[in-house]
């Protein structure tokens, strides 16, 4: 039993740096399982193909995001979260860890990703509503819209909406 | 035959997986390729990999947090 001939899509509509890991790791994960990916990059999912991330996180509205402090788990109150520097903080903490503990980053993810010939579709709405150009976006992705990611979506045994 | 042997001590999800499918890739058929890991979730993993790419996981084994794992690549 193998995967032969199995497909995947998954469209990706958020940019934050805890956000981007869910559709890279599977995408990646899946391609070098044998399928055939293809992600479709809309609305704040579309800045994850810049050609340089800088990936960001904020505490603000996430309740659940806990950070092992001190042999703890420490949440953060909104109020405190929204002072000034609180994002950089709680960004500069999440990458340290990802380092430590053997996570790959987004940058290393994404490359992969290309290595392994997923299909990469940039939103041509998000891109006319953000106003980006395809210059600012990573080479050798398609730009296109709803219809192009439904036509792959039919032919996919998964789809995911991240 | 010879043997491939593939660290991935210390890294997490997914990078096991595609370290060994990249290592896999250059072997020829009936190839083996022993993988270390220390990533607990790496045991199911590789079941599921090797079971869904038609290669085969010959043989799996703990000790003191260290995961081998022996993978025979398919036809």
């Amino acid at each position: 039993m193998t995967v032969a001939n199995k497909s995947m899509s998954l469209i990706v509509t958020k940019g934050t740096l805890d956000w981007a890991y869910p559709p890279f790791v599977l995408a990646t994960t899946a391609a070098s399982m044998g399928l055939k990916v293809t992600m479709f990059f809309t609305f704040y999912g579309l800045t994850l193909l810049k050609k340089k991330l800088d990936l960001k996180v904020t505490t603000l509205g996430n309740a659940a995001m806990e950070m092992p402090m001190m042999g703890m788990h420490m949440a953060m109150p909104n109020l405190l979260g929204a002072l000034p520097g609180m994002d950089s903080a709680a960004t500069l903490m999440m990458k340290d860890l990802i380092k430590k503990k053997g996570i790959a980053s987004i940058e290393e993810l994404r490359d992969l990703a290309i290595d392994a010939e997923v299909r990469m579709i940039g939103c041509q709405m998000a891109m006319n509503l953000f106003e980006y150009q395809a210059s600012d976006l990573i080479d050798g992705i398609e730009v296109a819209g709803a219809a192009t990611y439904i036509e792959s979506a039919t032919q996919c045994d998964i789809n995911l909406f991240i | 035959m010879s043997k491939t042997v593939l660290d991935v001590k210390g890294l997490n999800c997914p990078l096991p997986i595609l370290r060994a499918k990249k290592a896999i890739k250059e072997l020829a058929a009936g190839g083996l390729l022993e993988v270390i890991a220390t990533d607990p979730g790496s045991v199911k993993d590789f079941d599921a990999f090797c079971r869904q790419t038609g290669n085969e996981l010959v043989s799996q084994t703990e000790a003191g947090g260290v995961y081998t794992f022996e993978i025979k690549k398919g036809a």
